[in-house]
C-alpha cells in the first residue's frame, strides 16, 4: 500500500475505507462522511493525549551516540524508555544499530545540563537490554522544560522530513501522554467535530497514554502494545450509558480507546470504573468487546498487531479483502495516511 | 466558572497586571501557569505565590516564537492539569518611544503582530480545542482602549489590539455551542511598566494599580456564564461578582 511520507496539508482530504462488519460489505467514503455515517444515539469517543517530544538524543558512558524514547511516565522523575543504537528515523527502527549495555548507574549525557541515571533494566518481559528505567537529572517543570527543549517527536522511517511538535497533535490534545501521536483522530477537525455535535452525536473523551510502535528488537516488538496507561473520566461514562439506553453504538477514535475501555472493562469483571488505571490488555481475534461497538482507525498491515486487534471487529477474510482493495485503490497507510471505520 | 482547582495558564504573568492576576487567581486555589521570557522575574513571581502557598509554575518562553507555542501547552498541562483558563495577557508594544507608522519598520510591526496576534492565536489553537472537548474553558484577552480609539504613535500596538479582539470574537461566534467562553477585557491604563514605556510623564497618581484591577478580572471569571459569549469589556466598568 502507498505509503503517506508527512502530515497532509489539509487533514479533511483523508479517505475513509467503511467496513460493515455483519454484512462482511466495504464502501468508499471520506473522513468528511464521518456524521452521515453514524446516528444521533452514538458517541464518538477520542483519545485527548497530547503527543510529547519522546526521542531525545544522548551519549552514553563511553561516548556513544544513543537515542532515548521515552515508554512511560512512572512519576517524579523517573521514566520507562527504549534505547536505539546510533543513527536517526532515515533507518527503519528494526535495522538500527543495538545500543551498548547500560548497566545501572550509567549517565546519560543529553546536554551539559540536562541528563538521566539508568536506574533499572527491563521490565515488560525485556532479555535485550533495551529497556532501561531512567531518571531525569531535574525535576518538576525543569524536567518538562528539558524534554520539550531537547526532545523531538519520535519520527518514521517513510518520512519525507523531519516531523516538528505541531504536526504530531490532534485538534483536541491536552495532557502530554502519548509517546506516539494517536493517530486516528489527526484528521478530525473541529468542524467535523462539530458537526457532529450538531446532529446529536456524542463526542467524549478519554486519556490514554499511546505508546511506542517499534522497539528496534523483535522479541520485544511481538509484546507490543506494552502496559499503558489511562484515565476514563465520568463524563465518558455517561455518554456511553447513555449511548447504551439509547440504542446507539460506542464508537472509538483509535485502538487507544478500544484498549482503555476494554482493558478497564477487563480488570473490573465487565464494568466500566471511571478514573485511572493502567492496562497490559492485548487485544485480538475472539477477543469479547464489552464496551466498544466500532472503531475509526487507521488501515492496518495484516502483519501488524493492530490488524489483530481488527480482528476483534470483523473476521479476518472482510479484514484481508477490504486491505486488499484498499490498496488496489490508492489508500494511503500510516500515520497521516487513511483511515477505515469498521462498525457492525 | 469556579476558580478554586482551575487549571490557569497567563502569559505575561512575571509583572504587571500577569503578575497580579497569578497571585489573585492562586490564593483562591487555582493552579497557575506563568510565561514570560525573563526567567529572573519569573523565578521572582512563581517564588512569591509558592510563599503565600498556592501552587505556581514559570515557564521562560517567547510567545511571540512559534517554536514555543506546543512546548508551553504541553508543559502546563503536565504541571496543572489540562487548561481551565487562558489569560492572554502578553503583549509588546512595538518600538519605544512611539511613533507613528510611516515612521514604523516593517519588522517592528512584524514582532508586534507575532507576540499580540500570531502567538495568542497558535496558543488558542493548542488549548481551546480540548477546552470544546470538555464543554468548558474561558479565553481571556487582555485588549486596550487603543484597540477602538486611533491614539497617533500607538499604531503597530493599536492594529494588533484591534485585531485580538476580532479574533476573540470570531472564536466565541464560531464554538458558542461549546461551552467555552470568550472575552477581551480592557484593564485601563495601569501604572505599569508597559504604560511608562509608552508614555513616560504618566503621573502614576491617576492611574490604575494591578492589584486593584486583578479582583474585578477575576469577577468576571467567576460570573462568566452571566456575560455575552465574545464580550469586550472594561474592567474599570463592568459590575462584577465577590
Amino acid at each position: 500500500m502507498i505509503s503517506s511520507t508527512g502530515p497532509r496539508t489539509e487533514r479533511e482530504a483523508a479517505r475513509l475505507l467503511v467496513l460493515h462488519g455483519k454484512e462482511a460489505t466495504f464502501q468508499d467514503a471520506v473522513i468528511t462522511d464521518l456524521p452521515d455515517l453514524l446516528q444521533p444515539a452514538d458517541v464518538l469517543i477520542v483519545n485527548d493525549a497530547a503527543t510529547l517530544p519522546a526521542s531525545l538524543f544522548a551519549k552514553s558512558p563511553s561516548d556513544a551516540p544513543l537515542e532515548v524514547r521515552l515508554l512511560h511516565h512512572l512519576g517524579g522523575s523517573d521514566w520507562k524508555a527504549v534505547v536505539l543504537g546510533s543513527g536517526d528515523w532515515r533507518t527503519p527502527t528494526e535495522l538500527r544499530e543495538a545500543p551498548e549495555r547500560l548497566p545501572p548507574g550509567s549517565m546519560l549525557r543529553i546536554s551539559k545540563d540536562f541528563t538521566a541515571e539508568v536506574i533499572g533494566f527491563g521490565g515488560f518481559g525485556d532479555g535485550s537490554g533495551r529497556l532501561i528505567t531512567l531518571r531525569f537529572s531535574r525535576h518538576g517543570v525543569d524536567m518538562w522544560t528539558g524534554i520539550y527543549a531537547y526532545g523531538r517527536p519520535i519520527q518514521y522511517s517513510y518520512l519525507k522530513s523531519d516531523l516538528a511538535l505541531w504536526s504530531v497533535q490532534t485538534a483536541y490534545a491536552s495532557r502530554p501522554w502519548a509517546v506516539e501521536m494517536p493517530s486516528a483522530g489527526h484528521p478530525l477537525t473541529w468542524r467535523i467535530l462539530l458537526e457532529l455535535k450538531s446532529r446529536g452525536i456524542g463526542l467524549a473523551w478519554l486519556t490514554h497514554a499511546a505508546g511506542v510502535s517499534a522497539t528496534g528488537d523483535e522479541s520485544l516488538d511481538a509484546r507490543l502494545p506494552f502496559t499503558e496507561r489511562f484515565e476514563i473520566p465520568q463524563s465518558a461514562m455517561d455518554a456511553i450509558q447513555k449511548a447504551r439506553l439509547t440504542g446507539g453504538r460506542v464508537i472509538a477514535v483509535g485502538t487507544t480507546v478500544v484498549r482503555a475501555l476494554e482493558g478497564c472493562s477487563a480488570k473490573n469483571g465487565g464494568r466500566l470504573i471511571a478514573g485511572a488505571g493502567e492496562t497490559d490488555l492485548i487485544i485480538g481475534p475472539g477477543f469479547r468487546r464489552t464496551v466498544v461497538d466500532g472503531i475509526l482507525t487507521g488501515l492496518h498491515d495484516p502483519e501488524q498487531s493492530h490488524f489483530q486487534l481488527l480482528r476483534a471487529f470483523a473476521d479476518e477474510g472482510i479484514l484481508r479483502r477490504s486491505w486488499q482493495y484498499a490498496t488496489e485503490n490508492n489508500y494511503v497507510c500510516h500515520e497521516f495516511g487513511d483511515l477505515c471505520l469498521i462498525i457492525e | 466558572m469556579e476558580i478554586r482547582n482551575a487549571s490557569v495558564l497567563i502569559t505575561g504573568g512575571s509583572r504587571g497586571l500577569g503578575r497580579a492576576l497569578a497571585k489573585a487567581l492562586a490564593r483562591e486555589g487555582a493552579r497557575v501557569v506563568l510565561v514570560a521570557r525573563g526567567a529572573e522575574e519569573l523565578n521572582t513571581a512563581v517564588d512569591e505565590i509558592r510563599n503565600e502557598g498556592g501552587e505556581a509554575y514559570g515557564i521562560a518562553a517567547d510567545i511571540g516564537d512559534k517554536n514555543f507555542i506546543y512546548p508551553i501547552a504541553g508543559e502546563a498541562a503536565a504541571l496543572a492539569g489540562p487548561v481551565d483558563i487562558l489569560i492572554q495577557n502578553a503583549s509588546t508594544l512595538g518600538p519605544v518611544p512611539l511613533r507613528l507608522l510611516l515612521d514604523t519598520d516593517c519588522e517592528d510591526l512584524q514582532r508586534a503582530w507575532d507576540v499580540n496576534l500570531a502567538g495568542p492565536f497558535r496558543l488558542a489553537r493548542a488549548i481551546v480545542g480540548s477546552m470544546a472537548l470538555r464543554g468548558r474553558g474561558i479565553m481571556i484577552s487582555i485588549t486596550s482602549d487603543a484597540a477602538i480609539e486611533a491614539y497617533a504613535g500607538w499604531g503597530a500596538y493599536s492594529v494588533t489590539k484591534a485585531a485580538i479582539d476580532h479574533l476573540t470574537r470570531i472564536f466565541a461566534a464560531e464554538l458558542r455551542d461549546t461551552g467555552v467562553r470568550f472575552f477581551s477585557i480592557d484593564p485601563g491604563d495601569m501604572d505599569t511598566q508597559m504604560h511608562a514605556d509608552a508614555v513616560p510623564n504618566a503621573d502614576p497618581a491617576t492611574l490604575g494599580k494591578p492589584d486593584d484591577i486583578a479582583p474585578r478580572i477575576l469577577g468576571i471569571i467567576r460570573g462568566a456564564e452571566h456575560f455575552p459569549n465574545g464580550a469586550r469589556m472594561a474592567a474599570t466598568e463592568v459590575e462584577v461578582l465577590k
